[in-house]
């Protein structure tokens, strides 16, 4: 049995019934990424404990008493997520050595299920952007092709999926960040509705964009992760009390009365001819399940990237202030630079902590808040939000679940990008909306462009529907006819 | 147009030293995307009110309770500088 | 022109700390005097991940306070992020309130020389505290112990027209705060902090002079005086010819003046926005109205019933409800003793003497209410006089020992029965048969030394009246 082709519940269910061991488990794929990961950089930092925190996994499987969902299942958290004992980075300089005395509440919640942190995956700095090149800890390359990007800024979680260096991810998604990258990687992956899942010890960027979102193999995999971190939070004032579901034991492929909404703005953009045929596979999949498709309208998607940056920038701006050096993190040399102020500490400290693409969205978003343009640019974009939002719930009265790519085309080479800032922000048109407007989305694997590059279909649902996005997602996995390839860095 | 002053300013109220390159290129690229981003003015937004916080969430609360989970001994573990269990920076005007 | 020609415009931003156990947006302790940075956790450090979560019994005293301050509730306040870097300041911003304050639109009203003064409240909003700077020439050191503690900053309008008015002002608001146990107001210590904001304008004229602020005065003493320097430094400025500048002063009460605080004022642009991980503030009516039900009886309220219940004049009134504390006891002492004046004249001269010389609060009283109460029934007995009671007094202050038990002890029970009496006086009158002459012939001021005499035997216990009275029945022969 190859354990790297394991799902989540297949390992889960293993452990527990002892046919195999956590520790085994864990040593697997402490192994393959000790092999592999050199080619695609995909970890920032290995747990140094996995092994240890395994085995007693299997003493409490020993014992008898129940382990959890997720027992001796290794999760590679996106490190972004405190850690408690391990380095977080947020692949920053400026915490390039910061080791927290916490677990983000996510973490906490999988630990408790049994899984094992099997180490710390690489990403855009500070989750600020979509193609994993902004790390301070290297690029990460899409096990597909080691020349294209993974994409970002999940993308160290989706490569080290689809290279099976785990066998599931947490990654984190701001304005696609975990769907973009799935869809590149071709895995599943979900953006819960927002106030779902904690953000209590998740790195902020952006405060009311944030989520943390599984990443797997299959649809099931990812409701079982889901099921296991979501709720309220004590510590997290945005989460919802709403109770969380049993989705994994509730998936249906049958999507008769389903109705799946195709906004004509999103099909109107230039998408290209290999993404185009996987979607309208998709459609006619979910056709044949059972579900009608209707075209909705949403002309207001057309700000939606505007309006995400602007506020994405105003809250990373601020969230970002805390990072001076000072409590931790990096701190300037003052000999050195002959500091002898405060503010001239926080300045230098900032200068060389933070990469450039941090620094420019910071400085967008100081300027957006800022005397005498904060009308304009930070509440006229929240002001727009509060309208985009109500378009998304006008249109779930004719339709259950919204359908479109994920991107315009799948992933590009590495640096190909780098040039325009503005072209890159763009390329967020399909994604961004579902952060604004809070509602659950997942991109799911479709098929591959022409030359070898997966390429992902996105769904989303009414806020707190997450079932109806699993069925969905299932009825694809289940009927739309795809290659089983694997990608060759394995 | 975003000057290159305005850049300096900015930077200066977020506490982040610029390169002289840095400043340049922020006060051209933060032009272009503005420019880009104005279109949000077409929209009659005058009766709207802004939205922070997009999904519907019952209000959360906690009772007056002295809890501390993490030690406070951790917390300055982490300071690059500090004096006992303070931390030092320099002289603050 | 002169200084006659001008009128000072005053306001006050009074922050309050409000007495949870817990701070604002973490359940640290907000218990004074423990180990540096001891205090503290994840959120008020700032650590990356951490979250607020609100305390509701913050709300509950911010709310009874804007009650009690005659404020409208809002139903739906907002927390905002107000943003600048300072070291105290871990987050680089400090979430409170910006423009949906929690209360709106009150107004106290005081006594100031006999006149009823009103002074509008503008807004009370809740926010958290910063931590402390302890600067040592070459190196500022950082304790976050009161970071987080939650404050409610009360923003008066620009209504007080004099320096006493201002610090009657400040002494009302901290009153009722002190009222409602919701803030322990003590301005040395910091629980209760004032910032005056001072200006001149010439009188008719309706804009407002540029202001200055003064932060940081730690007595109301100091508040009316710095305020009193700064009128009269502005109004000079502005007769020879100079401008006022917008700035931050300090006061220096031994050279009795105010200072700069900082050579150049840079206004601070703190790009407010709505805080993102808090949800809108929502207070139901029901709460409102049931917090409003549950308000103490307030100062000004309980003067008032002090004069109609007990029939003491207003000043009493006003001196004895200055602490609730000191209310509470004058009450209990005015129940026990069936005698609410004496009660009132006891309190107020004796108690409050032996309190002030000992700088004792009357909460840590030597004397208990009931026991003061009991020293007035004894009297009003005529178990003793006044004057012994006054010795029975300082022992029990120094005893702690009851009244009755200290004049059975010291046997100083009045001597009140005629023939006892009669017996004394008829001794004196025999051993003094000069001045009894001289009485009788006319110099009536002997009959002090009379009751002088009568005294001094009867070692001050003889009752007065009887005295008086048998003392003048006999030497009229």
């Amino acid at each position: 049995m190859d354990l790297s082709q394991f799902k989540v519940v297949e390992i889960a269910n293993a452990v527990k019934s002892k046919k195999i061991s956590a520790v085994e488990v864990t040593q697997h794929f402490l192994s393959r990424i000790e092999n592999l990961d050199k080619k695609i950089n995909s970890f920032i930092s290995v747990n140094q404990h996995a092994i240890t925190e395994a085995k007693k996994i299997d003493e409490v499987v020993a014992s008898g008493k129940d382990p959890g969902l997720l027992a001796g299942v290794p999760i590679a958290v996106k490190d972004l997520l405190c850690t408690e004992g391990l380095k977080t980075t947020a692949a920053s300089k400026i915490l390039a050595n910061f080791i927290p005395p916490y677990d983000a509440s996510v973490v906490a919640n999988l630990k408790q299920h049994g899984a094992v942190v099997i180490g710390k995956t690489n990403l855009d700095e500070f989750a600020m952007g979509s193609s994993n090149e902004t790390s301070a800890f290297g690029n990460v390359k899409n096990p597909w092709n080691l020349e294209y990007v993974p994409g970002g800024s999940s993308g160290g979680s989706a490569a080290a999926l689809a290279a099976r260096l785990s066998p599931a991810a947490i990654g984190t998604d701001t304005g696609g960040s975990i769907r973009q990258p799935a869809s590149f990687c071709g895995v599943y992956g979900i953006k819960p509705t927002y106030g779902r899942v904690s953000r209590y010890g998740i790195i902020a960027y952006a405060s009311s964009l944030d989520q943390a979102g599984p990443m797997a193999h299959s649809t099931e995999d990812c409701a079982l992760l889901l099921e296991s971190f979501a709720g309220r939070c004590k510590h997290d004032s945005t989460t919802s009390a709403e109770p969380v579901p049993k989705w994994s034991k509730n998936l249906r492929d049958d999507l008769s009365g389903m109705r799946i909404g195709l906004p004509k703005e999103y099909f109107a953009a230039k998408i290209d001819d290999d993404t185009q045929k996987i979607i309208d596979q998709a459609i006619k999949t979910v056709e044949k399940r059972g579900a009608k498709t209707v075209e909705v309208h949403l002309p207001l998607v057309k700000y939606a990237v505007p309006i995400y940056y602007l506020i994405a920038t105003s809250e990373a701006s601020s969230n970002l202030a805390r990072y001076d050096g000072i409590r931790y993190g990096h701190r300037a040399n003052m000999q050195e630079h002959k500091v002898k102020t405060i503010d001239e500490l926080y300045s230098i400290s900032r200068g060389e902590g933070f990469g450039t693409e941090v620094k420019r969205r910071i400085v967008l978003g100081t300027y957006a808040l800022s005397s005498g343009y904060y009308d304009a640019y930070y509440q006229k974009a929240c002001q727009v939000r509060n309208l985009l939002r109500a378009q998304f719930l006008k249109a779930f009265e004719s339709c259950d679940i919204l359908m479109s790519p994920v991107t315009l085309s799948p992933a590009f080479k590495i640096g190909s990008r780098v040039k325009s800032v503005l072209e890159m922000y763009m390329n967020d048109i399909f994604t961004t909306s579902t952060n604004l407007t809070g509602l659950p989305g997942m991109s799911v694997p479709g098929g591959y462009s022409a030359n070898g590059l997966p390429i992902g279909v996105q769904i989303t649902a009414r806020h707190f529907d997450e079932q109806s996005l699993f069925n969905v997602s299932f009825a694809l996995e289940k009927h739309l006819v795809k290659e089983a390839r694997s990608p060759h860095v394995i | 147009m975003i000057t290159k002053e305005t850049i300096q300013h900015i930077s200066k109220l977020a506490r982040i030293s610029l390169t002289e390159q840095e400043s340049t290129q922020f006060s051209e690229q933060l032009s272009t995307i503005l420019k880009h981003f104005e279109e949000i003015s077409e929209l009659d937004t005058s009766q709207v009110l802004p939205l922070v916080t997009a999904s519907e969430i019952a209000f959360h609360w906690r009772e007056d309770q002295v809890h501390q989970e993490v030690s406070p001994t951790k917390l300055v573990a982490n300071a690059p500088e500090k004096s006992g269990k303070l931390f030092k920076v320099p002289p603050v005007v | 022109m002169s200084y006659s020609d001008f009128e000072p415009v005053i306001g006050l931003e009074i922050h309050a700390q409000l007495l949870t156990k817990s701070k604002l947006f973490c359940s640290c302790p907000t218990q004074f005097g423990l180990g540096d940075n001891d205090n503290t956790c994840p959120v008020c450090t700032a650590m990356p991940g951490a979250l607020p979560v609100l305390n509701k019994q913050a709300v509950d005293f911010s709310m009874k306070t804007g009650l009690a301050l005659n404020c409208k509730i809002r139903e739906t306040s907002v927390f905002a992020r107000k943003q600048y870097f300072y070291p105290d300041l871990p987050k680089g911003y400090q979430i409170s309130q910006y423009d949906k304050p929690l209360c709106e639109e009150g107004f106290v009203e005081f006594m100031l020389n006999g006149e009823k003064k009103r002074v509008r409240i503008e807004r009370a909003h809740m926010e958290e505290d910063a931590g402390k700077s302890i600067h040592n020439g070459d190196h500022t050191l950082i304790n976050l112990n009161r970071a987080g503690v939650p404050l409610l900053e009360i923003v008066s309008g620009p209504d007080m027209r004099s320096a006493q008015e201002a610090a009657e002002y400040a002494r009302t608001v901290r009153q009722i705060l002190l009222y409602l146990e919701v803030c322990d107001g003590n301005l040395e210590e910091g629980s209760l902090r004032c910032d005056c904001n001072v200006s001149v304008r010439r009188k008719g004229t309706e804009k407002f002079g540029t202001r200055t602020e003064i932060k940081n005065i730690n007595s109301f003493r100091f508040i009316e005086k710095a305020i009193e320097y700064e009128i009269h430094r502005q109004i000079d400025c502005i007769l020879s010819g100079e401008k006022i500048v917008l700035e931050t002063r300090l006061y220096d009460p031994d050279k009795n003046r105010t200072f700069t605080m900082r050579s150049k004022e840079e206004a601070h642009d703190y790009r407010y926005f709505p805080e993102p991980d808090l949800l809108p503030l929502k207070v139901e009516q029901a709460w409102i109205i049931e917090s409003k039900e549950a308000l103490p009886e307030l100062p000004i309220a309980r003067a008032t019933r002090f004069t109609e219940q007990y029939k003491i004049p207003q000043y009493d009134a006003l001196v004895l409800t200055t602490e609730k504390t000191l209310a509470n006891y004058f009450e209990e002492t005015a129940e026990v003793s069936k005698n609410p004046k004496a009660a009132s004249n006891w309190v107020m001269t004796e108690l409050l003497r032996e309190l002030n010389n000992a700088q004792k609060d009357v909460s840590n009283s030597p004397i208990s209410a009931k026991h003061l109460g009991e020293l007035i029934l004894e009297i009003d007995k005529g178990t003793i006089s006044g004057k012994i009671a006054k010795s029975v007094f300082l022992e029990m202050w120094k005893t702690q020992k009851d009244p009755v038990r200290i004049i059975n002890e010291k046997g100083l029970v009045q001597i009140s029965d005629n023939s006892s009496i009669e017996k004394m006086i008829d001794d004196i009158i025999n051993t003094n048969a000069g001045q009894v002459e001289q009485y009788r012939a006319g110099k009536e001021k002997l009959f002090g030394f009379f009751v002088g005499q009568v005294m001094k035997v009867s070692k001050g216990q003889a009752n007065p009246e009887l005295v008086n009275e048998l003392l003048k029945t006999k030497l009229k022969g």
